[in-house]
């Protein structure tokens, strides 16, 4: 470790350089949108003038188009930032350190919020796309500082970068009171669970004189568990239980997830997802690894790997029994992402080296199938001005390319080969299973058997209105097929065939996660 | 070489998606009969003592850090079973020729359900073998939710949460076997010595998961409407070859990793087998619509082999694998001639109304064929059907002598429900005074085609074949089984 002392301000620029240059590129794209924007405005005053306002909107739209040129190009130039940083680094005492796993989880982040932008182009409800996408960047500033840092002070400022970042962002669209709606919901309880996690932390650091990751596990290995710290390791989990939406902690994401602009929904599911399951597993795994405990059926032991198998039993059936009842695409989603969290915890509750890195292979491959799945809710929804399954009816007459993608994404989720959630839970449940000794952990894995069950028959619901249904509704092509739909539906096809290829080569990324992951 | 039946039939699936539609029954018909001969030249060309033993054919590292590796083998009881793939994939193609309703979707589907049973019958890698029965289930049920008939949405639904269900406890099973061993690898996986404990309950959940496509006593519901909803090819698929998926997937890896468990429950398979056989053989002697009667003699049959499973002994398990077999290729005639040969020009599967249509004379071909067919169901000496069971029986005397018994019984029930469907569907009295034949002249229009014909032809040469020279399959079978540890 290098003493802060020796430590130049070039020297931190230079391990900071991806979050340097995302945070530039969202001051450019600022500036750029405020730009446009009066331009805009000073076009539209003059409604006697058609031709004029004509003109502005269409400087509006090149425009959204160079705000999100600028916003792609800056995560391009970032993934290559983080390409070129030094294998292992340290400073301050583990705030911002990177290692391969933070790397590799860095450019993941980066990759979801490239086609996060990409979502943008195409989302005409946005009225300022410049400040929408210097939004987005800046939550993706919080999702690296959360996957770069091992310091829990640092991991709450990512938290609350992001959490802000992403209250806005759900609440963006003025013109639709569902958005405000979901950006209240998301900002009460996301502002509770931040109070939650900071108790937490005071308490932890309070019983253990130190908010490093290393120190606190260092201390907790010599100290008995006392009622104190039992009392700050749940409520810290429980911070984190919010924002990865598990069950009983879910209540904010079916608004959240229907009612937000379809880029915020597809960000929340995503890039913030994926960077808190990133967070919890440091956190659980090297900060309070010696206060384990054990979630076996006949051997429970305190700590907080019962704490997460109950919250992971919870969110496997409430999230898969609700959604079937669930009529609209997002909401069924939202239910699916609880049910998903509940999955992505057995790795977790199994505590080892094996079945973090599956947690982090099935998040990823989560994270990127919904993204895609919001890109064809999207779609949908601009044609057909609604996201309900009725919407969906006969999608696979109208646009078989997108019906296909859909079909991989659903199928995905459900665990169907030869794609990607396949492989991930069956790498997730046999890392579990063989976690727990005597399988101790059998009754996890049984349950979310079932819930896979249970699963698809809300999924084959989907893609029985997209393939089997006949169209029930009137759609309304878009009056400008034009550059913006195109990207969205090269956007859903890439991440379509991702899910495949990862499906059919899982090693291209689990073995890099496992060997991260040590 | 058998290998490539896996890549073609996937590589033929892609294909159809990507040329022109018309383009897709030829390639798909290209696709299977290619499959068809491979497994033929295989069949005949490989030394018969190679298949006695699960012989590596490819084996490459797919994710080494979980040891999983793409590992195909073939011995006689795969190789039998490509043989009968292959059969069905070519004669369900010819049988769905006139599919113009959206015809690269179905063929896809149709192609990515042979591809997939081609991979299970060759895998020997449990991870690898999992995916390929698992990939199986989702085009099922686009294949009938779209493409399907009577009540199509619920029976595609019910089939594949069935299938699904039994999948879940499969996954389960191969979970436990891998946290125990430690390897996925099927070779490795018998050699190693679970704990008689263990066995004793992980055994019933692996095999129970297969039965339930194999449609096993009390799990056969999703077969008889599942087969009912299904359009021909469907059917001729589910019955054909789905359904010995299951069979196929129990015998290879439930009985073989865990004999002792096996042992310990084989009593309670016999008994669930034997009253299927009589219990469907009874529901469908009281059946209006001629494909139900057809679907429950499925379970009927099926139900055969899993007795055959249960005897323990080489020729009880080895009678199994012809009943396989020999099943495959009779019902896929049944459906055939009962979906596309006569709903197709009568547009009723209701033995009322067809007994008054004089069929024998209108459609001779396709009574011919159904004669032929029902001859083998009913196990008529000199057809693959007869061979079989007869096989099963012997091994079963020597276990169970009152299964034997129970199950002739059965067998009266499923001649009698095979007559009583063949005469009422073709040889019904006709009523002239109705005139209803003469007036309905829509559908003597359409002769049986050529490719009905060829793929009739087809399944009854293959189950007459079989039924006169069983000992051609058996010659491969028996050394197979008798290699496989778990027997008496």
């Amino acid at each position: 470790m290098r003493s802060p002392a020796s430590t130049t301000y070039l020297e931190l620029l230079r391990l900071a350089s991806p979050e340097a240059v995302v945070v530039i590129s969202a001051l450019v794209v600022l500036t750029i949108g405020l730009m446009s924007r009066g331009a805009t405005v000073v076009a539209g005053v003059s409604p006697a003038k058609p031709p004029a306002g004509a003109a502005g909107i269409r400087l509006g739209r090149t425009s959204t188009g160079w705000c999100s040129l600028v916003a792609a190009l800056g995560v391009v130039v970032a993934i290559a930032a983080v390409l070129m940083l030094p294998r292992n680094a340290n400073l301050f005492g583990g705030m911002l350190v990177i290692t391969p796993l933070a790397s590799l989880f860095k450019i993941i982040c980066l990759a979801l919020a490239f086609f996060t932008v990409c979502l943008v182009r195409s989302e005409k409800s946005l009225r300022h796309p410049g400040e929408y996408l210097a939004i987005i960047l800046m939550a993706t500033v919080g999702l690296m500082l959360l996957v770069g840092s091992e310091e829990l002070l640092m991991i709450f400022i990512g938290l609350e970068l992001l959490g802000l970042s992403l209250y806005v962002m759900a609440a963006f669209d003025r013109t639709d009171v569902r958005s405000a709606e979901a950006g209240l919901k998301y900002f009460l309880f996301g502002s509770t669970s931040s109070a939650f996690t900071l108790f937490g932390i005071s308490l932890i650091y309070g019983m253990s004189g130190s908010t490093g990751l290393a120190a606190i596990s260092a201390k907790l290995a010599t100290a008995p568990v006392q009622p104190l710290l039992a009392t700050g390791i749940i409520m810290t989990l429980i911070g984190f239980a919010f924002k990865i939406a598990a069950a009983p902690f879910h209540l904010w994401a079916p608004d959240a997830y229907q009612g937000a602009p379809i880029p915020s929904a597809a960000f929340i599911a995503s890039g913030s997802k994926v960077a808190s399951f990133v967070v919890l597993g440091k956190i659980v795994l090297v900060g309070f690894g010696p206060v384990h405990g054990n979630a076996g059926w006949h051997a429970m032991v305190a700590g907080w790997s019962p704490v997460l198998a109950v919250l992971a039993a919870l969110s496997i059936l409430i999230g898969n029994l609700v959604a079937l009842a669930q009529t609209n695409v997002r909401r069924l989603l939202a239910y699916s992402a609880v049910a998903h969290a509940g999955y992505t915890l057995l790795g977790l509750v199994a505590g080892n080296r094996d079945g973090f890195s599956a947690t982090l292979f099935y998040t990823a491959v989560y994270a990127i199938t919904l993204v895609g799945a919001f890109g064809v809710v999207a779609v949908v929804r601009s044609e057909t001005g609604g996201d309900d399954l009725k919407n969906f009816s006969g999608l696979a007459a109208r646009a078989p390319l997108l019906a296909g993608c859909m079909a991989v994404f659903m199928l995905s989720l459900a665990g169907i080969p030869p794609l990607a959630g396949f492989f991930g839970k069956f790498y997730l449940f046999s890392a579990t299973l063989r976690a727990g000794g005597n399988y101790g952990l059998f009754w996890l894995i049984a349950l979310a058997l079932f819930g896979s069950f249970v699963s698809l028959y809300y999924y084959l619901i989907v893609l029985k209105a997209i393939f089997v249904d006949e169209p029930s509704l009137e759609t309304s092509p878009s009056p400008d097929r034009s550059s913006s739909d195109l990207l969205q539906r090269i956007t859903v096809t890439v991440l379509a065939a991702a899910i495949l290829i990862l499906g059919l080569m899982p090693d291209t990324l689990a073995a890099r996660i496992l060997a991260a992951v040590s | 070489m058998i290998a490539w039946t896996i890549y073609l039939t996937f590589a033929g699936a892609v294909a159809v998606l990507i040329f022109p539609g018309v383009a897709a029954r030829w390639i798909a018909l290209l696709t299977a009969v290619v499959g068809l001969v491979l497994g033929i030249v295989a069949f005949v060309c490989t030394p018969v003592s190679d298949l006695a033993h699960f012989m590596t054919i490819v084996s490459v590292p797919w994710v080494p850090s979980l040891g999983m590796n793409y590992h195909l083998a073939v011995d006689g009881v795969s190789l039998t079973m490509v043989l009968v793939t292959g059969i069905s994939a070519v004669s369900t193609v010819l049988f769905s020729w006139d599919v113009d309703h959206r015809q690269r979707e179905f063929f896809f589907w149709l192609l990515l359900v042979v591809g997939g049973c081609y991979g299970v019958f060759l895998s020997a890698d449990l991870f690898l073998l999992f995916a390929f029965y698992e990939l199986v289930i989702v085009p099922k049920y686009f294949l009938i939710a779209v493409f399907g008939s009577t009540n199509k949405e619920y029976g595609a639904m019910k089939l594949t949460l069935y299938s699904f269900f039994g999948g879940m406890l499969v996954f389960a099973g191969i979970l436990v076997a891998y946290a125990t061993a430690g390897t996925l690898d099927l070779n490795q996986l018998v050699q190693f010595p679970f704990s008689a404990q263990l066995q004793t309950w992980a055994f019933p959940v692996l095999f129970l998961g297969f039965a339930v496509l194999a449609g096993i006593w009390p799990l056969h519901t999703w077969a008889p409407t599942g087969h009912v909803a299904a359009p021909t090819a469907g059917s001729m698929l589910l019955a054909g070859i789905v359904m010995k998926l299951g069979a196929y997937a129990g015998l290879r890896v439930a009985m073989n990793l865990f004999p002792e468990g096996f042992h310990a429950w084989s009593k309670w398979i016999a008994i669930l087998a034997v009253i299927g056989i009589v219990y469907a053989a009874a529901v469908a002697l009281r059946q209006r619509d001629l494909k139900f009667v057809i679907g429950y003699s499925s379970v009927s049959h099926m139900g055969f082999v899993l007795l055959g499973l249960a005897t323990a002994n080489a020729l009880g398990v080895s009678g199994a694998v012809l009943q396989m077999f020999s099943h495959g290729v009779i019902a896929a005639l049944l459906f055939a001639v009962a979906g596309r040969m006569l709903y197709r020009r009568t547009h009723t599967r209701e033995l009322d109304a067809l007994s008054e249509m004089n069929l024998s004379h209108e459609l001779p071909f396709a009574a011919f064929a159904f004669v032929i067919a029902s001859a083998a169901s009913m196990g008529i000496p000199g057809f693959s059907g007869f061979a079989a069971e007869i096989t099963i029986l012997i091994g079963a005397w020597k276990t169970y002598p009152i299964a034997v018994w129970i199950t002739g019984a059965g067998m009266v029930l499923v001649a009698a429900f095979t007559l009583r469907a063949l005469v009422k569907s073709f040889f019904g009295e006709v009523r002239m005074q109705t005139g209803r034949v003469s007036t309905d002249a829509d559908w003597k229009e359409q002769p049986i085609t050529l490719a009905e014909k060829c793929g009739a032809c087809l399944l009854m040469l293959a189950t007459l074949a079989v039924g006169l020279y069983p000992k051609f399959l058996l010659d491969r079978i028996m050394p197979a089984v008798e290699a496989m540890r778990f027997l008496k």
